[in-house]
């Protein structure tokens, strides 16, 4: 594996690599609880942290696991991670934990954390490690919220609804109504609408691919190519 | 050497058994008292938004009785009663129901229920409905529950203890019928309940270890109406 610099890292999980569009994981938390925007939200920061956590403590230990246990060891470590964050939460933040509560014993659900963990933070430094479960974890909770955007407004007709129940009574001016008297689709909101959701953003993802591949490619790159070859 | 290859395979992966129970060990230890301490706040909380403050002068989380009815409470299990009074008298009590109809499974609630029989207010506890339909009835997303309020077995008369479209009063969710019909069917009940067993449910003392079912002890005998044990 070529050496990729941190930006590459990056893009790949933001974009390029994306956990939802791209690796295609963690479908179940995914299409469970991003019937709105806060609720995509919601399920997306915990598993940003999840990652990050679980990336770094993988990385660090790296070179002191046998690779023939290292699955093993990595799921006993998430596991161990999630329920400790969970705990935590549930003492110190008990506001968002009843809000995040449900959301986090799915983060176990999700093979993304064990996919970066095998596939990156184990090969990889802790920074390294870190910057790619921070943008795989961002890329993520980008894919939830749009998700939850568009089935909030689809279904309901509205946008950041119960936005109080996260960030505090204040949030509650945030909540747009966008269609008034709007009746609902009750296709959106229940799971099949989670199913034609995801499917028509990675749709929209593939074609804003193909667009950019076929656009002239800027000259830079292209010299780039002849100078590697 | 595979043997000693396997066994240092073992031991690491024991070691890391071991680091990550104590890790989680660490956290629960860490975190329990405060945990409980915050589920406690919460249920005073819930209770004191149901039963005013001012309107009672002893502790309802201390003032507590187990009772067990599946067919009026919904459950085989015990379910909680909080009592609350003023200078010994009785006010309200709050129970703790399920509705165990509801569209994925058990809704917990708790209801709050004056001595006269009128309803001091419901709240829903916890459920599994589905998210933006049956999830209206908490609190937090609308003021459906806050219907509840006020009325009785007489308000209306229990035929019309029904959602509009089985021929009721209460409102239904365009697109969630079961998850409010089984909300006001389980409120019905629990009403039903509190008329079958309102002497006892005032006369019982408060449970320290909490029997599974009322046991018939005399009002006040033996044990204080606040128990400063309460929090066990």
């Amino acid at each position: 594996m070529a050496d990729k610099t941190l930006g590459q890292i990056a893009g790949d999980g933001l974009w390029s690599n994306n956990v939802a569009f791209v690796q295609i994981l963690g479908l179940c938390p995914l299409l469970a609880v991003t019937s709105s925007v806060v609720n995509g939200l919601g399920l997306g920061l915990a598993t940003l942290l999840t990652l990050v956590l679980s990336n770094v403590t993988v990385s660090a230990i790296r070179n002191i696991i046998r690779p023939d246990i290292r699955i093993p060891v990595f799921v006993l470590l998430i596991a161990a991670i999630v329920t400790a964050i969970e705990l935590a939460m549930n003492a110190w933040f008990h506001e968002l934990h009843t809000i995040l509560g449900i959301f986090i014993p799915l983060i176990v659900t999700n093979c993304s954390i064990l996919g970066r963990a095998e596939a990156f933070a184990s090969k990889n430094n802790i920074g390294r490690s870190f910057v790619d479960g921070l943008t795989m974890g961002l890329g993520f909770a980008a894919a939830l919220v749009l998700l939850g955007a568009m089935r909030e407004v689809l279904g309901s007709g509205t946008l950041f609804d119960q936005a109080h129940l996260m960030f505090g009574e204040a949030a509650r001016a945030l909540t747009v109504t966008v269609f008034a008297d709007y009746k609902g689709f009750l296709l959106a909101v229940l799971p099949p609408g989670a199913f034609i959701g995801l499917g028509l953003l990675i749709a929209l993802k593939n074609v804003i691919d193909q667009r950019r591949v076929r656009a002239p490619q800027p000259a830079p790159a292209a010299a780039g190519e002849l100078a590697a070859e | 050497m595979p043997l000693k290859k396997m066994l240092l395979s073992a031991a690491l992966l024991g070691l890391f058994a071991v680091l990550g129970t104590a890790l989680v060990a660490f956290t629960y230890e860490n975190t329990r008292e405060r945990i409980a301490q915050n589920e406690r706040d919460n249920l005073l909380q819930s209770l004191h938004a149901l039963i005013p403050p001012e309107l009672h002068d002893n502790d309802p989380v201390a003032d507590r009785i187990e009772v067990s009815d599946s067919a009026l409470l919904g459950s085989r299990m015990p379910q909680q009663v909080y009592r609350a009074r003023k200078n010994g008298s009785p006010v309200a009590l709050a129970l703790t129901a399920v509705a165990p109809d509801g569209y994925s499974g058990d809704i917990n609630l708790l209801i709050a229920i004056n001595h006269d029989g009128t309803l001091a207010g419901v709240r829903v506890t916890g459920h599994h409905e589905t998210p933006g339909l049956g999830d209206r009835i908490e609190v937090a997303r609308t003021d459906w529950v806050l219907g509840f309020s006020g009325r009785s077995l007489a308000n209306p008369a229990p035929e019309k203890w029904k959602v509009k479209k089985d021929g009721g009063v209460f409102d239904q969710f365009t697109g969630a019928t079961v998850t409010p019909r089984a909300v006001v069917g389980a409120v019905r009940n629990a009403l039903l309940y509190y008329q079958e067993h309102q002497d006892q449910l005032f006369g019982y003392a408060p449970d320290a270890a909490a029997p599974a079912a009322p046991a018939p002890e005399q009002p006040g005998e033996g044990k204080p109406m606040t128990p400063e044990n309460t929090h066990g």
